[in-house]
């Protein structure tokens, strides 16, 4: 398949790419790790130990872990009625769906404040009910829940798509209740999918700043995440601070997604291996 | 067997039912009402308001900003999509794996480290960015050119994700028919290759564009917020609400919405009616 002998043009390419990604994405990357232990492991080390830190880190987690159990649920159940059911206005669901993607999350932080704020279209219900949306972590988790939305749901709808039917259906004539066809029939063929989709959404709520920071306005201690944790110590000139923080949250993410690609990467190994032992 | 499933699905039972409402009012409360809020808000004073709020100097600056550099990022980002996707596919080379896993880190790491790591390499005060700064009078960090560096790092598995597939398979008997006849590779790149990659290169380049109006994260670090100068239509919007511009805010916001579903919807469309892919 690939040319045996290259020529000079060939090697020129080859060149101009790593020098691109060399620069591009590389070079940033080795600054940050030479910036944030510049001064040695211990501030570092100081840094990720301190209360502020620990405090904004834990809001980030907590957040993240609930916008995945939502959106593993109900972005499944989206997938699933894309594939599998019939109904008029489909095909604008399926664009709705894609919508977070283009939109500026400094915008969805907006939406919600036009929403939830202080004269927003739902103040007059919710203020009586004594629910804080914007500046309080409620906020902060609708914000981070719309940036994620797309992701599971992308994830599943191919993988529905090629669910095996045949087996559904045998299950069905030997008299299994659907329950017991979704757990011992259709789960399992999920199971990847799912773990990659939620990885895909825990980092990219894990990362979410702008429409965090425009909702939940970056208090201290209250609704301060992450991200926002950086920004306040660039923001304050805490240089050793906002590094040390970002490398943990950029290699952390990083980490998550290897992991989740080299799981389905095994299984799709996997499958390839068990088409051939099959077509044998 | 197809007549029969389809039989099967027309008549929805009970927790099916279930299961669609659920996921209908999810998608509605979630996506549905901020659109329509959004959109009632920016035109609640009339189109011609809208229409001032954004030619506004300091909002129409903003909007031209973020235009422009989205638009040199996706002109690079395409060419050396294109260029990446084919050395990845078609040559051997040493570091050829780690150049393709280097693809996807940009999709995992958060924006606003982007920003960091930008500023960390190219600031006025690092090695790099007082070298550049001196040697050739460019500034890169709280100027124009980060906000095209922080684009294109956010960007680059785009152009290259679309485009490699479609790479991988395509028929390669033509091109060797070609090159029996006597075509240089040049040739055959232009008239065979080439025409094949148009398609996923245009919508990876369409998409790369509609997400790059909206950025912020890496932007609002890098490109250090400079009214007229620096200030992108995402961190004009941020500086609007902090002000309590509502008009401003969202009429801005309308404008990038507006930009990036047009931009976006054109992309899956290219991909649809030309992405033979699959």
């Amino acid at each position: 398949m690939n040319s045996q002998k290259k020529g000079l043009g060939a090697w020129g390419i080859i060149l101009l790419v790593m020098l691109y990604t060399g620069v591009l994405i590389i070079a940033p990357i080795l600054a940050l790790i030479f910036g944030a232990f510049s001064e040695g492991l211990a501030p570092a080390i100081k840094t990720l130990g301190s209360s502020i830190f620990l405090d904004a880190l834990w809001l980030s987690l907590k957040i993240a872990l609930l916008v995945v159990a939502v959106q593993t649920l109900l972005g499944t159940i989206v997938a699933w009625i894309i594939v599998r059911h019939d109904f008029r206005g489909k095909a604008f669901l399926k664009s709705l769906v894609d919508v977070p993607f283009a939109m500026s999350p400094v915008v969805v932080g907006y939406m919600l404040l036009l929403l939830f704020g202080r004269n927003g279209f739902l103040a007059p219900i919710i203020e009586p009910l004594g629910i804080k949306v914007a500046f309080a972590t409620p906020g902060i988790f609708l914000a981070t829940l719309f940036v994620s939305l797309p992701f599971m749901i992308k994830e599943m709808i191919p993988v529905i798509e090629n669910l095996d039917r045949k087996q559904e259906y045998a299950a069905e004539t030997l008299g299994a209740s659907s329950w017991t066809i979704f757990w011992r029939v259709i789960f399992p063929q999920l199971r990847t999918a799912l773990i990659y989709g939620m990885t895909l959404t825990f980092a990219r709520a894990l990362g979410e700043f702008g429409a965090v920071l425009v909702i939940g306005g970056g208090i201290q201690g209250r609704t301060e995440t992450t991200t926002m944790y950086i920004f306040r110590s660039l923001d304050e000139r805490h240089f050793v601070e906002a590094y040390s923080a970002a490398i943990l949250l950029g290699s952390f993410s990083v980490m998550i997604v290897l992991i989740a690609d080299s799981i389905k990467r095994r299984e799709e190994k996997h499958q390839s291996q068990e088409e051939a032992v099959e077509r044998l | 067997m197809e007549i029969s499933l389809d039989h099967r699905q027309s008549k929805t039972r009970t927790p099916e039912r279930l299961l669609r409402a659920s996921g209908l009012l999810y998608i509605g409360l979630m996506v549905l009402i901020p659109l329509i809020v959004i959109l009632q808000d920016g035109l609640r004073q009339g189109f011609a308001e809208l229409i001032h709020q954004v030619t506004l100097p300091i909002a129409r600056s903003a909007i031209l900003l973020t235009l422009w550099t989205s638009s040199l990022m996706t002109i690079i980002n395409a060419v050396m999509g294109l260029m990446t996707a084919y050395a990845l596919v078609r040559f051997e080379f040493p570091g050829k794996r780690v150049l393709n896993a280097i693809i996807d880190l940009p999709l995992s790491i958060p924006t606003l480290v982007t920003g960091v790591m930008l500023v960390m390499l190219y600031g006025p005060q690092e090695v790099i960015g007082r070298f550049l700064l001196e040697k050739f009078n460019l500034q890169i960090i709280f100027a124009q050119p980060g906000i095209v560096l922080s684009l294109l790092f956010i960007s680059f598995p785009f152009v290259v994700r679309n485009i490699q597939p479609v790479l991988q398979d395509l028929d390669q008997t033509q091109e060797r028919a070609a090159a029996t006849l006597g075509a240089n590779s040049w040739t055959i790149f232009r008239k065979i290759v080439l025409p094949a990659l148009i398609p996923p290169m245009l919508s990876g380049s369409l998409l790369s564009f509609s997400r790059a109006i909206g950025e912020f994260g890496a932007v609002v670090i890098v490109a250090g917020n400079i009214p007229l100068k620096t200030q992108t239509g995402a961190v004009y919007v941020l500086g609007a609400v902090e002000s309590e511009n509502r008009l401003g805010a969202s009429a801005v916001s309308l404008i990038l919405i507006g930009i990036a579903f047009i931009v976006l919807a054109l992309a899956n469309l290219i991909h649809k009616r030309w992405g033979s892919h699959k």
